[in-house]
């Protein structure tokens, strides 16, 4: 009688383990075929000529004609432009944002306003391109902005960057949160005032943290796609200035990917390996980061 | 730093009245937590703002429509006069995102499971690594994924057998093309399994070990630990994650608009193409720009969207805030 019951349980323990790596294999399966597509379809496009013209390929190539490959020049130093000048406002922001909560935020505003950004965190992308798209066409109807702002580079920084600022916000109050309080206290027993020691004493020891949120916080402006269809539109030359739309990676991930025209296809695959070589690469490297802080502050 | 003078302290004997802060100390304490939280106010006011200015830009197609724009079933800029509904989105929406939860958060949990109770400690980073990963590539990379590699698997190996076994309940039914609500579904699913996994995994790790002790010294095996031990205390938490990922879900756009196929009729067979709110919007955004209504319904869309997220975020972000405060109570 009380043989067979053990048995059973015992044998039901491995189902559900069994289950369970099941589950973790078809959730890194998917993972597994992301990054070895992209590594063999993409990897193989690449070269100098891709990586330093601009322009899209020739669609037809009767022989005897010049035909064009085409590159992506114009959309790396895209995405350069429209991620930087969305990380010049959003990090500050962000930062200072995550200051206040994680030191002056155990009040009713700080409370409020950490709720807000961790609900903002989950505002659909493709939201904040339609909320960005509406101030543009409200401002330049007010005549504040000419109307060829509309669609380019500004209104697309803007919404990569209130895409970051939630992002950047919650993990430098999560990483200040993580300074031992007793490092405040020996800061201001030497006379330190309350906004120094935040910013040369306390910012520094939580550094790490907060430099990790703001790589992770980049690497997501950079491969978002929706807010940029309708805010900036892409294009296919190069950087022509603020008020008119650059190329971006994703958006020619998208138009090239679905075009149907293989060397179209063929680049958007390329342009996918670069995109995620570098996502990897910031993910990679804040993890480090992190590593490294947590050790020496373990060390100490 | 100056002495006291003594005359305008405030209350003496406490060692900070004996010190007065200089000038340049009083004005930075007093300033800086008053700009960081301007920041942060302002930050709220200016989105509270553009969300102001979205509803506005809507109005045309709010009066126009009227709530009927939530059941009309056409979406036709060609009829006279035009004549716009969400029916078709507002379905493939919640369509799409059902399936992804419905096949998501088995997997999820799972992992979960596997990651906070199952597996041995050294392989719990790495495997919490690893999934983050999944978390970190774009989703226009998903897009491109599924329309190259998911879609053809979909229209040659499973869609058919689907359609075989199960055509007569009518879910999958129809042409097949690969193109359809059920690949974007099942894309959703793998595109959620991160943030489920992740949220889970932290409410499990939240039980206090008491709790597993308690079970492992009456004899219980791991699964029955976590069953009894770990699972009841952690619900609230995990329903929580399960529903940011359905929030994440329902506003995913890019990998949706590549494999669902852009098609606004509404039909009951998952086969069938299809748009959601978010797709829709990413589709037709250039060619509304030419005709006022058609863009004001497309940004009526957008604030339905944004109803629908900023609800489900809110009842999720209550959620997990509550769940962690009673945890930290329990210890």
């Amino acid at each position: 009688m009380r043989q067979p019951r053990r048995l059973r349980r015992r044998l039901m323990n491995y189902l559900v383990t069994a289950l369970c790596i099941l589950c973790v294999a078809a959730a890194l399966i998917p993972l597994g075929s992301i990054l070895y597509s992209t590594i063999d379809r993409g990897l193989p496009a690449i070269n100098v000529d891709l990586l330093t013209t601009s322009g899209a390929p020739s669609v037809i190539c009767p022989p005897g004609t010049s035909c064009l490959s085409g590159g992506i020049n114009n959309a790396i130093i895209g995405t350069g432009i429209l991620v930087g000048l969305a990380a010049l406002v959003a990090f500050p922001v962000g930062v200072l944002t995550g200051v206040y909560l994680a030191e002056y935020g155990n009040n009713r505003l700080g409370r409020s306003v950490r709720f807000f950004v961790n609900v903002m965190s989950g505002i659909p992308s493709i939201v904040v391109g339609i909320v960005v798209f509406s101030l543009m066409l409200y401002l330049s109807e007010a005549n504040i902005i000419q109307s060829s702002y509309i669609y380019s580079v500004v209104p697309g920084s803007f919404a990569l960057g209130l895409i970051m600022v939630p992002l950047v916000a919650r993990t430098t109050d999560e990483a200040l949160r993580l300074v031992p309080t007793a490092t405040r206290e020996a800061a201001l027993c030497l006379g330190i005032p309350r906004y120094r020691t935040i910013l040369r004493v306390v910012l520094p020891t939580g550094g790490a943290g907060v430099l990790t949120g703001a790589l992770l916080a980049t690497a997501r402006a950079a491969g978002e796609t929706a807010p940029l269809l309708i805010t900036d539109l892409g294009n296919t030359f190069g950087f022509q200035g603020l008020n008119h739309p650059v190329a971006a990676l994703p958006l020619v991930i998208y138009y090239y990917g679905t075009s149907g025209i293989p060397r179209y296809e063929t680049i958007a695959w390329a342009s996918a390996f670069i995109l995620i070589v570098a996502m990897l690469a910031i993910s990679l490297a804040s993890r480090i980061t992190l590593a490294r802080a947590l050790a020496r502050a373990q060390g100490r | 730093m100056a002495r006291a003078s003594g005359s305008a302290s405030p209350p003496s004997g406490s060692a900070s009245a004996e010190t007065r802060p200089s000038r340049r100390r009083r004005l930075g304490d007093l300033l800086f937590p008053w700009f960081t939280g301007g920041l942060a106010l302002a930050v709220m006011a200016g989105l509270a703002l553009l969300v102001i200015l979205l509803v506005e830009r809507s109005e045309l197609a709010l009066t126009a429509f009227g709530p009927g724009f939530l059941v009309g079933a056409t979406w036709n800029p060609n009829a006279r006069p035009p004549l716009y509904g969400a029916a078709p989105f507002v379905d493939g929406t919640l369509v799409t995102a059902g399936i992804g939860i419905l096949i998501g958060v088995p997997v999820s949990l799972g992992v979960a499971m596997f990651m906070s109770e199952l597996a041995p400690p050294w392989l719990r980073d790495p495997m919490a690594s690893l999934i983050e990963m999944l978390a970190a590539v774009p989703s226009v990379i998903y897009g491109l994924w599924g329309f190259f590699v998911l879609v053809p698997v979909m229209r040659t190996s499973v869609e058919p057998g689907l359609e075989a076994h199960w055509g007569w309940t009518g879910l999958f039914t129809g042409e097949i093309f690969g193109l359809d609500k059920l690949t974007a579904g099942i894309i959703l699913a793998i595109m959620v399994i991160p943030t489920i996994s992740a949220v889970s995994r932290e409410a499990m790790v939240a039980v206090p070990t008491s709790q597993r002790e308690a079970a492992l010294s009456l004899g219980a095996t791991h699964w029955e630990t976590t069953r009894v031990g770990v699972l009841p205390f952690a619900r609230s938490g995990i329903v929580a994650a399960i529903i940011l990922g359905l929030g994440r879900a329902i506003g995913e756009t890019m990998a949706v608009t590549m494999t669902i196929g852009n098609n606004n009729h509404l039909s009951t067979s998952l086969l069938r193409q299809g748009n959601t709110i978010a797709s829709w919007i990413a589709t037709d955004f250039l060619s509304a720009a030419t005709s006022p209504l058609e863009q004001s319904a497309l940004l009526e869309l957008g604030l339905i969207l944004l109803a629908i997220t900023v609800a489900v975020n809110v009842v999720a972000v209550l959620l997990l805030g509550r769940f962690f405060r009673l945890e930290e109570s329990r210890e």
